[in-house]
């Protein structure tokens, strides 16, 4: 296998397949604790209320690391607050990649998937890299896709809740059909889950309260590092086939039996 | 002469206690009393606002908590306060704060939580929803239940630096309504401050304590970044709550504190916004509809007031107290959530009468 498995987002590289939400944390300096233990390359940053000229900010933080800045439009309702949002970031930060982010409703920040198709074909035509977040809807996945989204970005479960990967089965067929790279966006609560989405094949995962609101969240961003990339070297060596009965590992042959090249 | 610049609740009282020593001190600010201090809901709350990571703040906190009562005495005496109550100058109420959670999720969080300050060894009860609303008649019959921080107590802050104007007034001390431009250095130490228009002029100290809240970081290389803060005060006949209460709503902390005199404030948002103070129809769109959920009886009250502050944020959220590292510059800064709190052990840190917490305050860890 060749040392290097990079992460590669419209056609930017990356190493680290963590990518880290900001959301949450006690203090500027766990967050900075966090963000080098996760070892991540693209972190998110909400737009909103957040003034990027001041000092001593988040955004102080990530550049100060050399973390690529991902602004999201997190807490907006409308495709056009979405579009309005994402072009003040473009024009703040100097990038043009935005993380797409329409809420369907506060009590379960369920993504609002008419607005979020609609923001993302305008932001697409305004030259945007767009990644959507959504719901685990592998028809809308493709949709977005087809649309000229650069990724997608479907939920383990809702934004917060640590329930970990709600369903399986959809985020495989996301997968399964996606030729732009499948980002797990929110629901993970503990490295497991995370291992879990890059063992089904998602090519990124993308948290936050599960590392911020941990009780030690520099530990829990080592941890977060470790089950990613162990999530994808065992995504590619290809996991045995699940049997019902044992199939000893060890089946009394002698070794030399089964390599006696001679 | 110490010249101490900025006359919000640190810096007052820093100046209070120096006077009372008997060292002359000069305050330096163009609109004292009007930053944080005026806009800060005045919370002495260490015990109900622990979080994880913060444990050294917490021990501030608790140690700051328990020098308010003689602070507020002694300050009641020297502002010659009629007898009384000593804390009734400045509305010093020890009643403690009951968090509320609404939702079986927000309850699990309570629960952990309360494990978490029974592991550090702070007296906290966990009660139920009718418990609750036994103590506080008017929240929500929706609450599920609560954790009562019993220790916790709330001071009015507009009344604590009146008092302390007052208090330096009979002790005889100079305050220059000016703008400090910048800090006099020669041969590497700060000797005094330069003074704004229409003064413009050297003022020549021995020692310069930087207590300028948010704008700290305008005047020396300080970690210190404003975090914007909008609260609102309501206002009805009688109080509509005898503690403070606070909960968490759509996954932000709302918190009320009411006054003896009817007043009921409600805070706060969490904004880095650099030095914007404008008040957004979202941001008291969301304290009162947070509030609401909490006690609905609010929509019922005068809205008397909308303001946002700034908060002066460090890094690991801990204050910045002591010598700064350069000679004649002393650190009163960075104390973000916490100013009103803190304001007694600030002032014995800067003032030497506490070598033990210090440690936790000290400027030297940024250098």
């Amino acid at each position: 296998m060749s040392d290097v498995d990079e992460l590669v987002i419209a056609g930017e590289k990356f190493s680290s397949r963590l990518i880290m939400g900001t959301g949450g944390a006690p203090s500027l300096e766990v967050l900075d604790q966090a963000l080098a233990a996760s070892g991540t390359e693209l972190t998110t940053v909400a737009m909103r209320r957040l003034d990027p000229s001041a000092r001593g900010s988040v955004l102080d933080v990530l550049r100060r690391r050399g973390i690529k800045v991902l602004p999201n439009t997190a807490g907006c309702f409308t495709a056009g607050e979405a579009v309005l949002t994402a072009r003040l970031a473009r024009e703040a930060l100097e990038t043009n990649w935005v993380k797409l982010e329409v809420i369907a409703d506060e009590r379960t920040l369920l993504p609002d998937p008419i607005e979020t198709f609609d923001a993302a074909e305008r932001l697409v035509a305004d030259g945007f890299v767009v990644l959507p977040y959504i719901g685990d809807d592998p028809a809308l996945a493709r949709r977005l896709e087809q649309a000229g989204c650069a990724a997608v970005m479907p939920l383990g479960s809702p934004i917060g809740s640590g329930l970990g990967i709600r369903n399986p089965h959809s985020i495989e067929l996301i997968v399964e059909a996606a030729n732009v790279p499948v980002i797990l966006d929110a629901g993970v609560g503990t490295a497991s889950d995370a291992a879990l989405a890059m063992e089904l094949g998602c090519d990124a995962v993308l948290l936050a309260t599960a590392v911020t609101r941990a009780q030690r969240p520099e530990l829990m961003a080592a941890a977060m590092a470790d089950a990613v990339r162990a999530g994808r070297l065992a995504r590619l060596a290809g996991r045995i086939p699940r049997r019902r009965y044992a199939q000893a590992s060890s089946p009394g042959t002698p070794l030399g039996d089964y390599y006696s090249v001679g | 002469m110490d010249v101490i610049v900025g006359g919000g609740i640190a810096g007052l009282a820093i100046a209070w206690r120096l006077a009372r020593s008997g060292r002359p001190v000069t305050v330096v600010d163009p609109a004292p009393c009007s930053g944080a201090s005026h806009a800060a809901a005045g919370m002495l709350a260490p015990v109900s606002e622990v979080t994880y990571t913060e444990e050294p703040l917490l021990r501030l906190g608790i140690a700051s908590l328990r020098m308010w009562p003689a602070f507020a005495a002694e300050l009641a005496a020297d502002a010659g306060a009629a007898s009384g109550e000593p804390g009734a100058l400045v509305d010093l109420r020890e009643d403690g704060t009951l968090d509320v959670a609404f939702s079986a999720d927000d309850l699990a969080v309570l629960d952990e939580l309360a494990g978490f300050m029974d592991k550090l060894g702070l007296r906290v009860e966990r009660l139920t929803g009718r418990e609750c609303r036994r103590l506080e008649p008017m929240l929500s019959p929706a609450v599920r239940g609560g954790l009562l921080a019993p220790d916790d107590a709330w001071v009015d802050p507009r009344r604590v630096t009146r008092a302390l104007r007052a208090a330096l007034d009979r002790r005889g001390f100079a305050l220059i309504p000016a703008r400090v431009t910048g800090l006099l250095r020669e041969a590497g130490a700060v000797r005094g401050v330069r003074l704004a228009e229409p003064y413009a002029r050297d003022l020549h100290a021995d020692r310069v304590v930087l207590a300028a809240g948010a704008w700290s970081g305008e005047l020396a290389d300080v970690p210190v970044r404003p975090v914007k803060g909008q609260i609102i005060r309501l206002r009805s006949p009688q109080p509509l709550l005898t503690r403070c209460v606070r909960g968490m709503v759509h996954g932000s902390h709302v918190y009320l504190v009411p006054r003896g005199d009817g007043e009921l404030v409600v805070g706060a948002t969490q904004e880095e916004l650099g030095f914007d103070t404008r008040v957004t129809a979202g941001g008291v769109y969301e304290l009162l509809r947070d509030a609401h959920e909490l006690v609905p009886g609010v929509t019922e009250l005068e809205l008397a007031e909308t303001i946002a502050g700034l908060r002066p944020g460090t890094p690991d959220n801990l204050p910045l107290i002591g010598p700064s590292g350069t000679p004649g510059l002393v650190l009163a800064t960075g104390h973000h959530r916490g100013g009103v709190l803190l304001a007694p052990l600030t002032a014995a840190i800067v003032l030497g009468e506490q070598s033990e917490l210090a440690a936790l305050c000290s400027p030297e860890r940024f250098r």
